[in-house]
């Protein structure tokens, strides 16, 4: 079974609805008794960095997935929820994230072409990094889903794949069982579903 | 690089897609379910629900058909038809939709658009204006399109972005239903004005009208469309063909 960690960031409906598509066994959850019995979790989140990274460390769930993770049980982090994965945040500030990976967010501003449009909103091809066990059914080039103002760097041992927006942005992150698209699955058609299909098979 | 996306609009009353017509493979065509389903198999990179109904108990069902579609078709989705209050986004939010779009709602209530931004975000929050030339000036027009509100259009669009609006629809009065092809001039002011999305409305008759909207104004993110998708005038997989075969980058 794969539990949606719900911490009070976002609608979850869609990523709840997607995973039940795929035929997975899927719930979203705030009880730590759930992400304990979990076979993979996903860790979703949109709005701001440091309202969400506050939210998941008042619940007590960043214990509890640290715990879960450094024992190996896949995770997967979506939008937000793989930004908080990082070390630090640079939106409005500065602001400590789970740590989990090697990097930092950082705005687009100042580092994408003047004349393109921040948030960098719609759809954008993969490319193609490194082998990673979430695209064994896609292939480089298919097209995903971005909603972001804000994108991860200095992460170089996990980053997976980019999408080119004038610069190469991190669109994914894997490093042993950890996961993240900074897209969403849930939103990028048949696409995002074979990448949820992958992720619920590890 | 990021594709141009192609955008399909059904108004739905009572729960059924009003001027569905014929198409091979659908069995009901006025099912918003069934229609959004089959537009996303051909390729449709978004999709927008437009509730024109009025009474409280359809917008009830209104939202169980959006509910339907969210947890049956896995693109994005906005909302838009009677959205007045902040109420009004959560009540769609909750069912599915990732964006709303607000039109007279903005019109009426100034702050509603910064109020939405703040709870949801920018990106959730779509202006929509019906505009039209009245003495050479761009005018805001509120109800549908049947009211003038005076206002300078450039501008009013401009603030809404000011306020939080993360996306702009611009549905020119002036082409829309003409079939001549999108408004140009009017597109190319609100491009210059604003640095979010924008998505062009009203006027598209065939395929040829959206190849002119992205290589003379590559500054246009979006085209958005109603009846020549629904009577089948256009095809989405052969308007995708026809984007990148033009050089226009299209998710296929």
């Amino acid at each position: 079974m794969t539990v949606i960690i719900d911490y009070g960031v976002g609608n979850l409906f869609s990523l709840l609805c997607s995973l039940k598509a795929i035929g997975e066994d899927a719930k979203v959850s705030s009880d730590p008794e759930d992400l304990r019995s979990a076979d993979r979790l996903i860790l979703p989140g949109v709005g701001a960095f440091e309202d969400a990274a506050k939210k998941l460390r008042e619940s007590g769930l960043d214990t509890v997935l640290r715990e879960e993770v450094a024992k190996g049980k896949p995770l997967l982090g979506i939008c937000l929820g793989m930004q908080l994965l990082f070390e630090k945040s640079y939106e409005y500030g500065e602001h400590e994230g789970l740590g989990l990976l090697k990097g930092k967010i950082v705005p687009m501003k100042g580092v994408i072409d003047e004349s393109l449009k921040i948030p960098h909103i719609g759809w954008n091809p993969l490319l193609f990094k490194k082998d990673c066990p979430i695209f064994r059914y896609i292939k480089e080039g298919d097209c995903v889903y971005f909603v972001h103002s804000y994108y991860a760097t200095d992460c170089d041992d996990s980053i997976v794949a980019t999408a080119e927006y004038s610069k190469e942005l991190t669109a994914a992150v894997n490093k042993d069982n950890i996961f993240g698209c900074q897209f969403h699955p849930e939103k990028s058609g048949a696409v995002g579903l074979s990448i949820l299909r992958a992720f619920c098979e590890l | 690089m990021i594709t141009k996306r192609i955008i399909p609009c059904l108004d739905v009353r009572n729960g059924r897609v009003v001027k569905g017509v014929n198409f091979e493979g659908i069995s009901d065509v006025a099912s918003p379910v069934e229609l959004a389903k089959f537009y996303t198999e051909q390729g449709a990179d978004e999709l927008v629900f437009y509730d024109i109904t009025a009474s409280f108990e359809e917008r009830a069902l209104f939202t169980d058909i959006l509910r339907e579609t969210a947890s049956q078709v896995f693109i994005p989705l906005t909302v838009g038809g009677g959205i007045n209050s902040v109420e009004d986004f959560d009540r769609v939010l909750k069912c599915g939709a990732d964006k709303v779009s607000v039109n007279s709602g903005a019109i009426r209530n100034p702050s509603l658009i910064y109020e939405a931004a703040k709870l949801y975000g920018d990106q959730c929050v779509v202006i929509s204006a019906d505009v039209k030339r009245v003495d050479g000036v761009f005018r805001v027009f509120a109800k549908g399109g049947r009211e003038n509100t005076g206002m300078e259009a450039v501008e009013w669009i401009k603030n809404c972005v000011n306020n939080g609006a993360g996306e702009v629809v611009l549905n020119s009065i002036d082409t829309d239903g003409v079939k001549g092809g999108f408004d140009l001039e009017m597109l190319d002011k609100v491009c210059s004005a604003v640095n979010v999305p924008v998505i062009a409305s009203g006027g598209a008759g065939k395929i040829e009208d959206f190849i002119t909207l992205f290589k003379t104004l590559p500054k246009v993110d979006a085209g958005l469309a109603a009846s020549i998708f629904h009577f089948g005038e256009v095809r989405i997989t052969d308007l995708k063909q026809a984007m990148r075969e033009a050089g226009i980058p299209a998710r296929v």
